[in-house]
């Protein structure tokens, strides 16, 4: 395999509603801003770029197929090669991954990909119905399909398991709203307490509305090269261009309903999902004291997913212990209660302790008062951006857009691309960026390095 | 707000006024087109879909007749409290097999909110739902517990399927409630 840079990216601004252009207009916002900031203009891209990757979750959103060759066209990216890829809500970290495999394998020198949704062209609770239309429509969806209720019913699970806390849920969301609060492209940019969390109406028990991302419409788009397509591109645009290197990917996989996710036993945990990091005496006592009182595993608690692709990542990247050796994450937050799973499948802490992780300041920014009593000193930055919750979740654009906040982090250019610098991750070398589809289906996690 | 006593903003609805044309510049001046708001009209698409449950088809028959059906790998043992045509570990064909329908709340939630078609059941209880000796679990509704006392103390409460006399052929022919 080949050294992929990742050299740039755009997102458009996120919004509840963009009625002023159409979605490949919305499209050719992010792109235009990628290139600009690449110091090119669109000739001189156009004739370097080998193709493309097209990420949208739902046509039924877009009430129209094949929207991905309308987005290509729009772009003037025509007749390049490119495809289309779907994966629920990790459609985005699907797409970003494709176009690595696009450079990786030596198939293209330069690759764009670019998602996008528009999903303000239903009411809410029909965008609701939907995204329901993503679990089993013979079993799930006619029962009450309902995405938050899905996410709602794991984590009464967590809180039995582990005592987890609606408190400790509601850190999640204080820490990402506020984080928004400097972030120009999120759609939610909200100083908010623990009390206002829980105070907001109740959307699926113990979720409330500020424990749930919202609808969007928005596009982000990134650019991948292998060192043949960085040497075209600078020689193009006459400046060297920041190295970041996407130094591994890893994805996994889980049933569909969440009724068939496996209750494995302690010993089939160790041999296939236990995490390096986690290989200690110490470590596998804990566990075992787990299984002694009945915690069985993924079960409907955990993403056993969202563990197989961090474990595939860490190993491509050579991680060996992620809290310590990544500097920040962009993960999939579309629910506080689902960034709290997520620390978890990822490593940042055990199983069962993701909720004191959560309140504890190790997630948060340094820097940025969030009126919180935190224990600890933040030590990994989580949805430094703000994520899902803040940021919103057109949810084709969404895996993309993670992918854009964490070049930016690595280039050092949080301040020249949000306008103010609170949310640069101080000597951030190593991000990693976590994108999750329906009820932890499929699962990216892909891991981007600073190259002095 | 859904929960504010005195609403201070009225429902957007999708009626409308039919429209056959917009104000437009008279002369030969366009540059001013840039600027315009944009024209938003509704566009309806409704469709009727021709579902089988190929398979899985016996279970909502068992539902019918009130009978709660399961399926097992002959072989291992492995149970599917959903469900499955064929085991994910052996891949081999399942058979079907009846048990009694009793089970425990392993997790729930209620939802206040939800998709269109739901809107008007709200708030109902949604729960996955483990029976004695089957290795997976059932999505159900649960009946006979008020809505606006949801507890994790509702974690391990035993429940009782009820099912509906007039059959909609739909998972929903069967419901639970508390069994003490």
């Amino acid at each position: 395999m080949r050294t992929v840079y990742a050299v740039s990216g755009g997102v458009s601004k996120f919004a509840k509603a963009r009625p002023d252009k159409t979605f490949p207009a919305i499209v050719k916002e992010a792109y235009d801003y990628a290139i600009a900031d690449l110091g090119l203009e669109h000739p001189q891209f156009r004739e370097l770029v080998d193709g493309t990757v097209a990420s949208y979750f739902s046509d039924h959103f877009a009430r129209q197929l094949m929207a991905g060759i309308i987005a290509q066209d729009y772009l003037g990216m025509c007749p390049k090669p490119s495809h289309r890829v779907e994966g629920g809500g990790a459609t985005g970290g699907i797409c970003f991954q494709e176009g690595w495999k696009a450079v990786a394998s030596g198939y293209m020198d330069i690759c764009l990909c670019y998602g996008f949704e528009t999903m303000s062209h239903v009411q809410t609770w029909k965008g609701n119905e939907f995204i329901a239309l993503a679990s089993d429509v013979s079993f799930d969806y006619p029962v009450g399909g309902f995405y938050s209720g899905y996410y709602a019913m794991m984590v009464t699970r967590h809180m039995k398991e582990f005592g987890t806390t609606v408190e400790q849920m509601a850190h999640v969301s204080v820490k990402n709203h506020m984080n928004a609060y400097y972030n120009p492209y999120a759609q939610k940019r909200q100083k908010l307490t623990i009390a206002d969390v829980r105070a907001a109406p109740m959307v699926a028990w113990p979720l409330t509305r500020l424990d749930i991302c919202v609808m969007s419409d928005g596009a982000a788009c990134t650019i991948l090269c292998s060192e043949e397509g960085l040497a075209k591109l600078e020689k193009a645009s006459g400046k060297r261009i920041p190295r970041v290197k996407v130094s591994g990917i890893g994805r996994g996989t889980d049933a569909m309903r969440m009724a068939d996710r496996p209750h494995q036993s302690y010993e089939d945990f160790l041999k296939y999902n236990l995490l390096p990091s986690e290989d200690t005496p110490e470590t596998r006592k804990y566990y075992k004291d787990l299984w002694d009182h009945g915690f069985r595993y993924p079960g409907v608690h955990s993403f056993r997913a969202g563990r197989m692709a961090s474990k595939e990542a860490y190993k491509n990247a050579g991680i060996h212990d992620p809290l310590g050796e990544i500097d920040f994450v962009e993960l999939h937050d579309a629910y506080t209660s689902s960034e709290i799973q997520t620390y978890e499948d990822m490593g940042l802490c055990r199983y069962g302790e993701g909720g004191p992780f959560a309140a504890s300041g190790k997630a948060f920014m340094p820097g940025i008062d969030y009126g919180l009593d935190l224990p600890e000193k933040p030590v990994c930055p989580v949805n430094p951006s703000g994520g899902l919750i803040a940021c919103g979740h057109p949810v084709g654009a969404t895996g993309l857009m993670q992918a854009v906040f964490a070049i930016w982090q690595l280039q050092h250019n949080i301040e020249k691309h949000f306008g103010t610098p609170e949310l640069q991750v101080p000597n951030a070398r190593r991000g990693a960026i976590h994108s999750h589809a329906g009820t932890g289906t499929y699962v990216t996690v892909s891991i981007l390095e600073r190259e002095e | 707000m859904a929960d504010e006593k005195f609403p201070t903003r009225i429902e957007e609805t999708l009626e409308g006024s039919v429209l056959f044309n917009v104000p437009f510049p008279k002369g030969d001046d366009l540059s001013g087109l840039k600027d315009m708001a944009p024209i938003i009209i509704k566009q309806s698409y409704s469709i009727e879909y021709i579902h089988s449950y190929g398979q899985d088809s016996p279970f909502f028959a068992g539902l019918a007749n009130g009978r709660f059906l399961v399926t097992r790998e002959p072989d291992t043992g492995y149970t599917y409290g959903t469900p499955r045509g064929h085991d994910m570990y052996t891949g081999k064909e399942t058979e079907w097999v009846e048990i009694p329908c009793e089970g425990v709340m392993h997790a729930f939630t209620v939802c206040h909110f939800g998709s269109e078609e739901f809107l008007p059941e709200c708030p109902y209880i949604l729960a996955l739902v483990e029976f004695e000796g089957v290795n997976t679990l059932f999505l159900a509704r649960v009946v006979g517990l008020d809505p606006a006392e949801a507890s994790e103390d509702w974690i391990g409460m035993k429940l009782k399927g009820r099912f509906r006399l007039w059959s909609k052929f739909k998972p929903t022919d069967v419901y639970f409630y508390p069994a003490e």
